[in-house]
């Protein structure tokens, strides 16, 4: 090589790259043993943090930090404090009385007082957050008692209320911001305020968001960590590599495919538990529109579900990341009633129920053809939709699958546009929060999602919702509820296929991330990084 | 030249035109709405809910109405508002726009860079190892899926080797100076660039090296030697400005689908670019932000194609002439 004034600018240029780009190994070294940080991988990007207006997963990972509410859930979905130190209940189940702590500010230092809790909980929620108003409609008035505690006066009684202080649920909102204001269009949207144990320091979409330390934390001493980051990543292969070299401490729900859990459960780089998804249950349901031919009839429905073999899904699809569902309620939520094995797999008795129907087998061996609408949320429950439609082949019924995108599907699902479909809905913690909206003959609306889409209609189920929900005697309500899941078992108006069994995996190290009925979507003031 | 120039203006405006009305059509006239995918997030909803969001998203208005409102905004250079990020779509797609074009740029400029070196190298040596060994590259370049190319990178260079990360832009609370910095994106940049680049370099290298094939038997290369010109200067000076021409051509048409086919890539390598943005946005039923990409993104087209045209008629003056 020549030697001259370009030749070396060139060689010059091309070691400083190659210098810069070759010590990032170590750079990346030095950053990950940063104390008091932690990552956490995150998919989708939340739309956005203000949890009033968006109650995405991503959205309380991310917000939970951010916000809080009056109470929080300990795995048994007891009551905890959270913003209210204590509370009590009048006998009569119409008055709660909060008291809330007193040394409480928001991230831009103003006091929290009672009067946010009501102006949160009274007028701002109710108007932007459906799960809210509905909960929140049951209160008749709310008062100040003092700066530092409310009083709820319900109009009947509801004995789910101590249930629904959840911080997605029902967010506790700086009234100094928000008040007479656009809560949709409000500047503060961008950038959140809350009480919680971290601040919002940077939002870069599509890459990274994150969150910093709350110097001016309530509760002395926490939190521990300095800072979260939430990468956002949404190829699931790169989120695996990301965990398997350290990049995100922390994933949750189903952000690690399922088929890589027998893997991960070998390595002892990480920690694995089930526990924090409590609150939440889901419920994996095939799920009927009984207006719909043969499914109008519940042998038909109870003989789908003998066709199923769920064993089988929740080893080989699920890869035990799910357990046998007895009912339309999951073990962890309150009032649960193990009624024993639901419809088990019995191919021989589903066939029996089908000739009942009158059903026989054509020239073709198919009694009857039905559609399933595929739920568009990932490769598992493609699958499951595939091995539905061939157990449900083995017994003469035709599955005839459609494939849609999420916004296709959800408009679909809310119009009745459907004659099978997969779903899975959380219970929040409770039958009245989780199940009402699902069977309760009230609730069937067409174009609303989240209803009873089915479209059953019991008169019992009705009657057993609506007492169950306003008695105060524990005996006699835990009895109604039983009744109720009997009845729902029976009639089978959607088809409980398995309780799902999201995953946390952790590396090795990282402490107490998961401390309460709602997992990672919790504020993080006790986790740590060792 | 007026009358050109305004023939040309003219043309891309109706282009434009055309852009928006079908895009808008198309994506209206998919089932689902965003109030549908909303609702399906926020896990319950109720009519008034419903509601509420239909009137603020303007969707209770007839379709020919809300396509008026939106072409009468996106003449006043108003892309429209993101209900759902409740921020306006310009702001999102001006602030991905950075990374998009920085991994599409990188990967046009390598793969016009490698594809004319690999083609000009194969060109003059045709039927030699070196073009049969190119040959087999191209074919891979050609075959092989972005998404499984970049995986394989991922796993070869991230996870076995450990030199290069694995995806996003930047690593996480890097704080050193600009170098530093700047040395700190492009070590994120090189996997998701060579990803994208792969397919172009083989189409360049099969072209350049037939137009290389071509320009040697040309009679006034022949001449070129004849009067002992040195075969470096008749390669470098002469052969590679007619060869080159097919390439420039090319080169404004991939532009243009760089920045399409950057979805897989940004997606595989977690690059915040609006090719992203885009995908989310046609998932979530977000048309503002789907047609303000498709906007910009026409316009970006528009614009390379351009550019590309006038770069043709300087490397071939008879454009030039014949415009003439």
């Amino acid at each position: 090589m020549t030697i001259n004034r370009r030749n070396l600018l060139l060689s010059g240029a091309a070691l400083t790259a190659g210098a810069t780009i070759f010590n990032l190994a170590s750079f990346n070294e030095a950053l990950a043993q940063a104390s008091g940080r932690l990552t956490v991988c995150l998919y989708p990007e939340p739309p956005s943090l203000m949890l009033g207006l968006t109650q995405t997963t991503p959205a309380q990972i991310v917000s939970g930090k951010i916000y809080q509410s009056l109470l929080t859930y300990d795995f048994d979905l007891s009551p905890r404090p959270g913003l209210a130190k204590e509370w009590s209940v009048s006998d009569d189940g119409l008055t709660y009385v909060f008291k809330l702590h007193e040394n409480v500010k928001w991230h831009d230092g103003k006091p929290f007082t009672a009067d946010d809790v009501i102006f949160s909980t009274q007028e701002c929620l109710p108007a932007i957050h459906s799960r809210a108003r509905a909960n929140f409609a049951y209160v008749e008035s709310a008062t100040a008692l003092d700066d530092h505690t409310v009083e709820y006066k319900l109009k009947r009684p509801f004995v789910a209320f101590l249930q629904i202080f959840e911080v997605a649920g029902a967010p506790i909102l700086p009234a100094h911001i928000y008040k007479d204001t656009d809560y949709r269009t409000n500047p503060a949207n961008e950038f959140p305020i809350g009480t919680g144990p971290f601040k919002l320091k940077e939002w870069r979409r599509g890459e990274y968001i994150h969150l910093v330390r709350n110097e001016d934390y309530y509760k002395e001493d926490l939190p521990l960590l300095n800072e979260i980051y939430f990468q956002i990543i949404p190829d699931s292969a790169s989120r695996l590599v990301a965990l398997q070299n350290g990049t995100v401490d922390v994933t949750g729900y189903d952000n690690i495919d399922y088929v890589f859990m027998p893997m991960l459960r070998q390595s002892d780089a990480f920690e694995i538990t089930q526990k924090g998804y409590e609150n939440a249950a889901p419920l994996a349901t095939l799920e009927y529109n009984t207006r719909s031919g043969h499914l109008a009839d519940r042998r038909f429905r109870q003989a789908l579900l003998h066709a199923i073999d769920r064993d089988f899904i929740i080893e080989n699809i699920w890869f035990g990341q799910a357990a046998p569902s007895t009912g339309p309620v999951a073990s962890s939520t309150i009032y649960y009633k193990d009624t024993g094995p639901l419809y088990p797999f019995d191919q021989e008795r589903a066939v029996e129920l089908l000739e009942e129907m009158g059903l026989k087998p054509d020239a073709n061996g198919v009694r009857a053809t039905v559609k399933l609408l595929a739920l568009p949320y990932g490769d598992m429950w493609t699958k499951l939709g595939e091995y539905v439609r061939q157990s449900l082949g083995q017994v003469g019924v035709d599955v005839q699958i459609e494939n849609t995108d999420p916004g296709n599907w959800a408009s679909r699902y809310s119009n009745w546009e459907f004659e099978m479909t997969l779903s899975f809905w959380y219970q929040y913690g409770h039958p009245a929060l989780g199940l009402t909206r699902l069977y309760h003959s009230a609730s069937i609306n067409k174009g609303i999602y989240g209803s009873n889409t089915a479209g059953y209609s019991n008169p019992e189920v009705d009657r057993l919702f609506d007492e169950a929900i306003q008695e105060i005697d524990v005996e006699k309500r835990t009895q109604m509820y039983g009744q109720l899941q009997e009845i729902l078992i029976e009639d089978l108006p959607n088809a409980p296929l398995f309780e799902i069994k999201y995953a946390t995996i952790m590396r090795k190290g990282v402490n107490n991330v998961v401390t309460s009925a709602i997992g990672i979507c919790e504020g993080f003031e006790t986790a740590s990084v060792d | 030249m007026v009358k050109t120039g305004l023939g040309r203006a003219i043309k891309i405006l109706l282009v434009l035109l055309s852009v928006i009305v079908i895009n808008f059509a198309l994506v209206r006239f998919a089932p689902g709405d965003p109030v549908s995918v909303i609702a399906g997030e926020a896990g319950a909803s109720d009519a008034a809910f419903i509601a509420s969001l239909r009137e603020e998203f303007q969707l209770d208005k007839p379709i020919p109405v809300q396509l008026a409102a939106y072409l009468a905004s996106v003449v006043r250079g108003d892309l429209g508002y993101s209900y759902r990020q409740r921020r306006p779509v310009a702001d999102l797609i001006w602030e991905r726009m950075p990374a998009t074009l920085l991994l599409t740029g990188s990967a046009f400029v390598l793969s016009l860079l490698v594809g004319s070196a690999f083609g000009t190298f194969a060109g003059l040596n045709r039927g030699g190892w070196g073009d049969n060994a190119l040959l087999v590259v191209c074919l891979l370049g050609y075959a092989l899926p972005a998404f499984w190319l970049g995986l394989v990178l991922v796993l070869i260079f991230s996870v076995w080797l450990q030199w290069l990360p694995a995806f996003g832009m930047q690593t996480l609370g890097y704080t050193g100076g600009w170098w530093a910095q700047a040395g700190d994106v492009l070590s994120h940049l090189i996997l998701p660039c060579i990803t994208l680049s792969a397919y172009y370099i083989a189409l360049y290298t099969r072209v350049m090296r037939s137009s290389m094939a071509d320009v040697q038997t040309a009679d006034f290369i022949k001449t070129a030697y004849a009067k002992g010109l040195s075969r470096g200067r008749i390669i470098g000076v002469h052969m590679l400005r007619n060869a080159a021409l097919p390439v420039v051509t090319l080169a404004g048409v991939q532009a243009g689908q760089l920045i399409g086919g950057s979805i897989v890539v940004e997606t595989v390598f977690a690059w915040p670019g609006i090719g992203r943005l885009a995908l989310d946005a046609l998932l979530q039923r977000e048309y503002m932000v789907l047609l303000g990409v498709f906007v910009v993104t026409s316009i970006m087209v528009i614009a390379l194609n351009i550019i590309s045209d006038i770069i043709l008629a300087i490397v071939d003056p008879r454009i030039k002439r014949s415009a003439a």
